[in-house]
């Protein structure tokens, strides 16, 4: 752990009952529900694309990503655009409505189970006052593997 | 200095150049004894060694140097232009093309020169050696400094602007150490105040110290006699400057020299002047233009996409309106806007030319080593393409010319065993017609021997023996696309590297193209490519399945129809349907998209009747809305290989629509 410790400032969104953050630099903007355009023969998380002022921009559904259950979206639900790499995808969570500031030695390794998401997914966890922060791994979460992967088994 | 910001204007330049160069090379094989040639050579030769010069790319000097001074030889007829010299050449301009293009991508032009430049010095030496005795009868009396036409052109032009011209004899110290060195200096302080423009030996022998004591140097300058003196003697070990302006005398002296020889040429090259004259002023008329970086025009183009997107929202909202004044307006400004892209779109335009320029060689190469005689006729090369096809369309067009050469096109005893002229011919052709732009390679060689094809196909497993019976002529011909095929019964290195021609095909339909063959055994073999105008908008018919919508690019729509579905017929579990005279299969789209609530509730289907080549599919949908140009996007880098989706379009109301890959359907 370097000794000056870098602040980070994090997206913080709730799926079911937990929180999870990601790093500011890689959000793009957060947006209400757009109307989505389904993608046949895509997996199911994938919920298809949207039109973001102009850009095609995939949408998944973090839930069903992460396999948790699914519910309906209600008018808390919202799109988190980002930016990894050079994809752009919107990640629709239960809701966003904050932005914490952490500083790196905040951040703990992950547990080998926490809340319900694979820990493959984990980059760490951030204890705050009262709260638990799961910051996820962007890379994992977004890596192309997986949709194309999915979508060949479909076939 | 600081050059990185002529770097693109350098790599351009460099590669008109060496075009020229090459053109100049086959042209020059063809008509060898054509000075004019060689003078257009020598010039694109000249001004790629000056700019490489300057940009800091030595290899690339140093070679073109080396070319400099072979042409020089032949341009003075102390050398003839042999197929030997012109392969060495044209070697050399595909070395000196591989360095440019290492530039162009990030690297720093260095190659390995050295053999190519020992070859291009031998064929200079062998010749040479005449020349090399006369320097030595002629002790310290200057050497006879031979100018040819371009190089007295220059030094009239000199004189004409008041600069000195001046016959330098240098004499360096019998034991000067450093020859090189000292010729480098002098050369130096010469180029700082005025400029060389030609010097015996050439500076590459003079770089080599592979001269006696002594060199000679024609020098435009500013400055006056005395003073160059007083420079070049600063320079250590030189023993001796002896300096004469150069003067007409010097020229009716050479004239008398060559005597009646230099007559015809003489008048060959003032005419040749005059007909430089009025082409080169045809060709300022022709081209007032000026560079702009392609990142600007797709910057532009992606404006202009947005343009249209809105402009479509607009139309519907004034549709919905009924307002006239507003009807009218969008009217208009929809008139406006196709006017502004069908411009920006010829922006993007290039000639074809680009790519076919480079075939003329790689025949000429292949050809000797196939040890066939081939003639390539190009046609059609100002036909222009969107930038963004050009770029892809060299590499599919290479493999199908080597196939041309290698298979299609017998050696000349068969050739001549067949009744056939012992040359084959390959004809390549580009041309417009409605939106699409088709490129022909047509060879009268043996065509397709079908039978062969056949037996390849079923050994490769590419069909089976039934199959293969069922197979129309045409099919048989179109396996030659498939995976995994060469026909070539042993692996040649021109062709038949294991990728097949199957990429080709591929290519070419992921630039929403198709390809074609029509063959005739023992006649020859015709490969028609038809693409797109350009990638970025088309024409779609868009449709409705369930609550979504669609929409298949009208390229490849042959028509619509509505069929009721009794109709519909079912062959071994497959629908089909009744289309001119043949029975064609039916896509049920809500079926392959999985297209949730999607019934369809009229007495009738729609049908979008779609081809793939020679292929014809119907696609039912549940109803047409209509035909709309749109704005292709694609759906970005984490959506790759979406099944029979090749894209997405934002239609009038900002609803995302995506656009049906129809050859990823018919199979």
């Amino acid at each position: 752990m370097s000794k000056v410790s870098k602040e980070v400032k994090v997206i913080v969104f709730r799926l079911q009952n937990e929180e999870y953050g990601v790093p500011i630099d890689y959000v793009g903007s957060i947006e209400r529900m757009l109307e989505i355009t389904r993608i046949p023969n895509t997996p199911k998380f994938i919920k298809g694309v949207i039109n973001l002022r102009g850009i095609v921009t995939p949408v998944i559904d973090l839930r069903e990503r992460f396999g948790m259950e699914t519910s309906e979206y209600s008018n808390r639900s919202r799109m988190i655009i980002v930016h990894i790499d050079d994809k752009e995808v919107g990640m629709i969570v239960d809701e966003a409505n904050d932005v914490v500031d952490l500083s790196e030695d905040d951040i703990e390794t992950p547990p080998e189970v926490i809340g319900s998401v694979d820990t493959d997914y984990v980059r760490g966890v951030a204890k705050l006052e009262h709260r638990l922060l799961i910051l996820l791994n962007l890379d994992r979460v977004l890596s192309n593997e997986e949709v194309n992967q999915l979508s060949a088994v479909e076939k | 200095m600081e050059t990185s910001q002529y770097l693109g204007i350098f790599i351009d330049e460099s590669n008109e150049n060496l075009q020229t160069i090459n053109d100049g090379l086959l042209d020059l094989e063809k008509d060898p004894t054509n000075m004019e040639h060689i003078e257009v050579i020598f010039r694109a030769a000249h001004t790629l060694k000056g700019m490489s010069a300057t940009m800091g790319y030595e290899e690339l000097t140093t070679l073109t140097h080396q070319m400099e001074d072979v042409l020089d030889l032949v341009r003075n007829n102390q050398l003839p232009a042999s197929t030997n010299l012109l392969d060495m050449l044209l070697h050399a301009v595909e070395k000196l093309e591989e360095m440019v293009g290492d530039i162009s991508s990030g690297g720093d032009g260095k190659g390995v020169i050295q053999p190519i430049l020992d070859q291009l010095k031998a064929i200079e030496k062998g010749e040479d050696v005449s020349d090399d005795s006369v320097a030595s009868n002629q002790d310290v009396t200057s050497k006879e400094l031979t100018l040819d036409s371009f190089e007295e052109t220059v030094i009239n032009q000199a004189k004409a602007e008041g600069l000195h011209t001046y016959h330098l004899t240098i004499q360096l110290a019998d034991d000067c150490l450093l020859k090189a060195a000292r010729v480098y200096m002098v050369f130096e302080i010469l180029e700082k105040e005025g400029e060389i423009i030609k010097s015996v030996p050439s500076v590459e022998v003079l770089e080599n110290e592979e001269f006696d004591q002594q060199f000679d140097v024609a020098y435009v300058t500013s400055i006056e006699q005395k003073e160059i003196t007083d420079k070049i003697m600063k320079v250590s070990e030189i023993k001796q400057v002896s300096i004469q302006p150069i003067g007409n005398q010097k020229q009716t002296e050479r004239t008398e020299n060559i005597g009646i020889n230099q007559e015809p040429t003489k008048l060959d090259s003032t005419t040749k002047e005059a007909q430089e004259n009025s082409g080169s002023k045809r060709k300022q008329a022709a081209n007032k233009t000026i560079r702009v970086n392609i990142n600007r025009l797709d910057a532009l183009m992606n404006l202009f996409e947005e343009l249209v997107i809105d402009r479509g929202r607009l139309e519907q909202i004034a549709d919905e309106m009924e307002h006239n004044d507003l009807t009218e307006t969008v009217g208009r400004m929809t008139r406006i806007s196709s006017d502004l892209q069908s411009i920006i779109l010829n922006m993007r335009m290039v000639p074809i030319e680009q790519v076919f320029n480079r075939f003329p060689r790689m025949v000429r190469q292949l050809t000797r080593e196939l040890q066939k005689e081939i003639q390539l006729d190009i046609e059609g090369a100002e036909t222009e393409l969107d930038r963004t096809v050009i770029d892809e369309i060299g590499d599919p067009l290479v493999h199908l010319i080597r196939n041309s050469l290698d298979h299609g096109i017998e050696t000349p005893d068969v050739r001549e065993k067949m009744g056939k002229n012992r040359q084959g011919h390959v004809l390549l052709k580009a041309y417009h017609s409605g939106n699409h732009v088709y490129i022909e390679i047509s060879d009268d060689g043996q065509g397709i021997n079908r039978e062969k094809v056949l037996n390849k196909a079923i050994e490769n497993q590419v069909v089976t023996p039934e199959q293969a019976n069922q197979l129309s002529n045409r099919k048989i011909d179109e396996l030659i696309l498939a995976s995994g095929f060469s026909t070539a019964d042993e692996i040649s290195d021109i062709s038949g590297r294991g990728v097949g021609l199957d990429v080709v095909k591929n290519t070419i339909e992921s630039l929403g193209g198709t390809i074609e063959i029509i063959s005739e055994e023992g006649k020859g073999t015709t490969f028609t490519i038809q693409l797109p105008l350009t990638l970025s908008i088309i024409s779609v018919m868009l449709s409705t399945i369930g609550n979504e919508t669609y929409a298949v690019p009208l390229s490849t729509i042959i028509e619509t129809a509505l069929i009721k579905p009794e109709e519909i017929v079912t062959v071994q579990g497959q629908q089909m349907m009744h289309f001119r005279e043949s029975v064609i299969p039916l896509i049920f789209l809500r079926d392959v998209l999985e297209v949730p609530d999607s019934a369809n509730e009229s007495a009738y289907e729609s049908v979008i009747i779609v081809r793939k080549g020679e292929q014809v599919a119907g696609l039912v949908v549940d109803s047409l809305i209509g035909q709309q140009e749109v704005v292709l996007k694609n759906l970005g880098n984490y959506l790759t290989n979406i099944f029979a989706i090749s894209g997405a379009t934002i239609l009038g109301d900002g609803e995302v629509a995506l656009i049906i890959d129809t050859h990823s359907l018919i199979k």
